[in-house]
Order: structure tokens, then sequence, then C-alpha cells
């Protein structure tokens, strides 16, 4: 993450008469950054994404999309930020090509440019070939990718993908992941919204866990693994050898040592013990076969958190009754 | 609060995008089709009613829009009952059709406000409705040199040309309202069903309601009952009322505008008629006069129901 900042908000709220949909929320993205939104259904991501974009006014507290005020500035933020809803849905009757041509036209790009624009991003999502279908035969995977398309070709600065993944197979997942990646390596921020954990886990450099409208927890997945997890790093090991596991054991930072099968040995450890471990079991003339560390499990860190804090269940479940 | 830059960004994209949907659309074509038939089959009949009894009139031409022969009535009575049904088919599921297709926040979060998507919308419907009318007017018109071989004079033209103007005032409101209902009804059906019962309402029941209403309020004096007249209180009250509804407003419009020897809408009374030459024809400016109240009335209501609409509009929330 580079020191420039392209989303800040600070203390967001946004109220509904008596119920508070997003309480008081800060956070930053930086330029490049792929910035996830995580939690349940109704825990505030969408709206929080709706004030970002001006699409709904804010209660209270500031937020600086790329310098605009969205509330003030609608145009300039919306000219500057790509947006794929959850869900996104396009004019069934008119072809890819068409639908992107409307947007392109709205945003005011002249003939030359859109249809320059519209192909390279067609071809960038792997529908070129589909351009002139009507978006009516599309899978819904397909229709993800289009929205992706529009980003691409609005030439954003900031792509903000909401539920992005939710409802499509492995296979449409982990294309659109891919080109999620892509985006940051040509210095566009992505926020992106989720309540699948494990799946954006892989593509977010850090995230933010939603719960009944606040940010419970905050950061990289592997700082908030040792947060909240505790344990520090989990190295299994599998090797044939006597006496392995009694070497192991001595090594620095190896607090403890776990048989979990023929020859497999886990360690839980401070901090990554990968190299010393590997030179152990060399030294000890013992068959290394396996080395690998577990990474946390956003999922384990979600229950976990919750699991330790009953009062953030409660309020929310108090929230759903009201 | 200042908003920048321009609330009508993007309004000409979004014009032209709806235009080309209603114009490639299957309900519009079908809607074309029946007015089509209509006009045929009126011009015909109104051509042998001519043919029949009107010999000696100034403005034959304009009887093409109001002779009826039973059982087939009147070309402006078909008009009247398909112009709202046209308007309403268009704009029944303009901003819930958006939200249903998930389009809406997609659209919206393109650097345009939504004042351009909500104009573009109703300028779209109007321009579809004009150019439906149109072709109906000019149809007509070329009908009507067809069958019987005099062309129309200026008068006529103008008149025929202020009477297409108007029914496109008419078919704004009810536009107007079908684009208020489509914002304020999440369902495209629930929308379409509400319209058509608040234009059925105005249209059949209404009339009939207001006649009953003044009745009650305002008694009728057996003194005129006696004479046979009605009674002025009552008619004034039941006139006030009926022209709440667009129907009536645009029915008293047309006959001042195709009939040239109306010279008012509603009761006269005797001191209107000293020096007047009964039967007489007004010139073309007159009859609008006399129409103006009604004219200003309904593209009053069409402003009124898009502001609402748009008010609406401005405070929904857009996500799905």
């Amino acid at each position: 993450m580079s020191g420039d900042i392209v989303i800040e908000a600070k203390g967001l709220t946004k109220t509904y008469g008596q119920a508070v949909a997003v309480d008081h929320i800060s956070f930053t993205v930086g330029r490049g950054e792929i910035f996830g939104l995580l939690g349940p259904n109704g825990a505030g991501k969408t709206t929080t994404i709706l004030m970002l974009l001006g699409l709904t006014d804010i209660s209270g507290g500031q937020v600086s999309v790329l310098g605009f005020n969205p509330a003030r500035e609608p145009l300039s933020v919306k000219r500057r930020v790509g947006y794929l809803p959850d869900t996104v849905g396009f004019y069934d009757q008119l072809t890819a090509a068409d639908n992107l041509r409307y947007t392109a036209r709205l945003i005011g790009f002249r003939l030359a440019e859109r249809e320059k624009r519209i192909g390279e991003a067609l071809d960038r999502v792997g529908l070129s070939e589909f351009a002139e279908h009507r978006v009516g035969t599309f899978s819904r995977g397909m229709r993800q990718r289009l929205g992706l398309a529009e980003i691409l070709m609005k030439g954003a600065q900031i792509a903000i993908l909401d539920e992005p993944t939710s409802g499509l197979d492995p296979h449409a997942t982990a294309e659109l992941l891919t080109i999620i990646r892509r985006f940051k390596t040509e210095g566009v921020s992505v926020l992106l919204s989720s309540h699948l954990l494990e799946r954006v886990q892989s593509v977010c450099d850090r995230v933010a866990l939603f719960s009944a409208g606040r940010i419970a927890l905050m950061g990289s997945v592997s700082d908030l693994g040792r947060e909240v997890l505790g344990s520090g790093y989990v190295v299994d090991i599998e090797a044939e050898g006597s006496g392995l596991g009694e070497r192991l054991a001595l090594v620095p930072g190896v607090n403890r040592v776990e048989q979990t099968g023929i020859g497999k040995l886990r360690l839980h450890a401070d901090r990554d013990v990968r190299p010393e471990a590997a030179a152990e079991v060399v030294a000890q003339h013992g068959r290394l076969k396996f080395l690998g560390v577990q990474e946390p499990s956003l999922e384990a860190i979600y229950t976990h958190y919750f699991a330790a804090r009953p009062d953030g269940t409660l309020k929310e479940g108090a929230r759903h009754a009201a | 609060m200042r908003r920048e830059g321009s609330a009508f960004n993007g309004l000409g994209v979004v014009m032209l995008k709806e235009l080309a949907d209603h114009l490639t659309s299957i309900r519009f074509i079908i809607l074309e089709i029946i007015v089509m038939l209509i006009a045929v089959g009126t011009v015909y009949v109104a051509t042998q009613q001519i043919k029949d009894t009107v010999a000696q009139d100034p403005f034959l031409f304009l009887k093409f829009f109001t002779t009826s022969r039973a059982p087939l009535p009147s070309f402006i009575f078909w008009l009247s009952l398909l112009v709202p049904v046209m308007a309403i088919g268009l704009a029944f599921d303009s901003v819930n059709g958006e939200y249903n297709r998930r389009t809406l926040s997609r659209i919206l979060s393109q650097p345009i406000y939504r004042d351009a998507l909500l104009f573009g919308k109703f300028l779209a419907g109007l321009m579809t409705l004009a150019i439906a009318l149109l072709v109906l007017w000019l149809l007509v018109i070329g009908l009507g040199l067809l069958f019987i071989g005099i062309p129309p004079g200026g008068e006529e033209v103008a008149r025929a040309f202020v009477f297409l103007l108007v029914t496109l005032i008419y078919a704004g409101v009810w536009l107007a309202l079908g684009l208020l209902f489509s914002i304020v009804f999440r369902s495209a059906a629930t929308a379409a069903l509400a319209t058509l019962g608040l234009w059925l309402f105005f249209y059949v029941i209404w009339p009939v309601l207001a006649g009953e209403i003044s009745q009650i309020i305002v008694p009728p004096d057996p003194r005129y009952m006696a004479l046979g007249l009605q009674t002025p209180g009552t008619v004034v009250l039941e006139q006030f009322l009926a022209r709440l509804s667009p129907s009536t407003l645009f029915g008293e419009i047309v006959v001042a505008i195709l009939d040239p020897t109306t010279r008012a809408l509603g009761p006269i009374y005797l001191s209107q008629l000293q020096g007047a030459v009964l039967g007489a024809p007004l010139p073309l400016g007159a009859s609008v006069l006399i129409a103006w109240p009604q004219i200003v009335g309904l593209i009053a209501t069409s402003i009124i129901l898009f502001v609402i609409g748009y008010v609406v509009f401005q405070r929904q929330e857009v996500r799905a």
C-alpha cells in the first residue's frame, strides 16, 4: 500500500429514522489497494458504498473520494469511480456492446474513443466474441464480467464492487477474481464487499469486518488472524525420521508439537518457523515430504471474534428485533 | 447547497435511448395498429355521413374528427379513449422497470443526475406520442382528401393542428401520471393498474359523481325545475367538479377548437348573447381563448404530476 489515499471516511453515519444502518465508521483506502468490506447481509456494507458514490444522503461524518465530497460533487466522483452493483442488471434486449455504448454516451465519450474503449474493455474481460449478442442470453457470470468491462471502459480510478462473486459458480468466481487482481496491477483501487469470506480473502490486501453498522475489525487478514486467534503460526510438517517431534519442540519459537498422523506433525509457533524446522529435519537425517504454514482463515477469525464478544452479537440481535 | 454541474447532463442521451426503445417496442406497434384501424374506420364512416347530410358547411374538414354514425362513435371519442391508454402504456414501467431490471443503480452511478433520467424519460414518451399522433393526424387529413376530394381551408388546418397540440398536452398529463406511479410503485403491474384505474375513474365515474355531489350540496330549486330549467348554482358546482377531471377539460377544449360556433363552455347567460349572431363561427384566436383556461389547466396538471414524481424520485433509495 502506498501512502496515496483515494478514499477516506471519518465517522461516516447513516440513519433511517431511528434505525442506524451505518454507525460512525472510519477507514481509508490507498491507491492500488484491494480493500474488502466483509460482513453478513444487512451489516451496512451496501449503504456505505452508496454513500461513497453520493447515491444516498450522508447522515453524519465526512467522506472524501479522490478529494471530492460525494454529497456535493457527485458528478466528479461518479466520473472517476466505477460501480458494479449487487446483481448488476443490463438492458436485456440490447447487445453487450450497445449496453456499454449507452453508458459511454452518458459519461460523454466521443464516438471514436467510445468504440476503442468498448472494444478493449470487452476484450479484457473475455467477452469480445459476445459483443453483438443480446445480454438477455448471458449467464450471471458473463453479466458480472460485463459490469467489470463497464468499469474498465470508464477508465475508473476506483472500482467499487458490491458482492461481485455472490451466486457465481467456482469457475466464474475464479475468472472474476483474476480480473479484479488485474485492476490492482494497473493502479486501480478496488473496494469490494462480500459476505463470502474465504473467496475474497485471497484477493484483499486489507479487510474491514462489518457488524451491525460498525467496523468490528480492520487490517490485513494475517494481522487480524494473529490479533483475534492469538496463537500465531501453525506449521504442518510431513517427514520420516525418528525423534523428530522432540527435536522440533526445541526449535526456538515453537510452543507445542502435535502428532496429527503417521509421520505428520503440527507445530504451534510464535512466528514463521519453517526455515528452522526444515533445517532441523534435515539435520536429523529425516526425509522431509511436506512443509506448510496455515494462513489464518477469515471465517475462523470472524466466528472467533463474534463468539468471543457476545455483546456484539447481542446488539445485532436486538437491532433485528427492533 | 449548490450541486456541481448541470442537471441536464446526459438528458439527450437518455431521451434518445428511451425514444429508440419506445419506437421499437412491441406495445407501441400494437397501439399504433389499433389507432390506424380506428382512423381509417372512423374517417370512412364520417365520409359517408358527410356525403349524406352536410352540404353547406364551411368547416367540412373538421367534421372528420367529430362526426359519428351509430353504432360507431366519432374519431375524437376514440382518441380520447386511446390517448390516455397509449400514454399510460408507455410510462407505467419506466422507472420501476429500471429498478426491477436492476439497471437503475448502475445508470445512476454514471456522471448524471436523476433529473436527467426522469426528464429524459418524460420527453421521450412525449416525443413518441407526438410522432404517433402526427402520423394519425396526417392520415386522417390524407384520407379525408382522398374520400371527399375537397382540400381543407387554412383555418381548418390551423384548427386541426391546434387540436393535435392539445391532444399531445392531454397525453402529457397521463404520461406524467404514469411516470409518477412508476416511481411510487415498485411493481409495474400495480403501477399500470393504479394509473388505468385512476383514468377510468376520471373518465367514466367522475362525471356522474360530479352531478350527484352537486345535487346533494346545492339541491335543485323547485322554481327552476317547474320551468324545466337547471338550477344555476347546481350547474356551476357540477361544472366545477367535473372540470377537476382532465378528461372533461380535454372534451371542452375539443368542442371549442373543432366546433367554431362554440361561444362558451358551460352555462350561457342572456347577457352574453346580446349582439351575438347565433351559429356564426368564431375566428380561431377567439376559439382558443375560450378554451385557454382548460388548456392551461392541462399543462399545469402535467407539470404538477411531474414535479411530484420528481420529488419522490429524488428521495427514493436506489438500492436493490
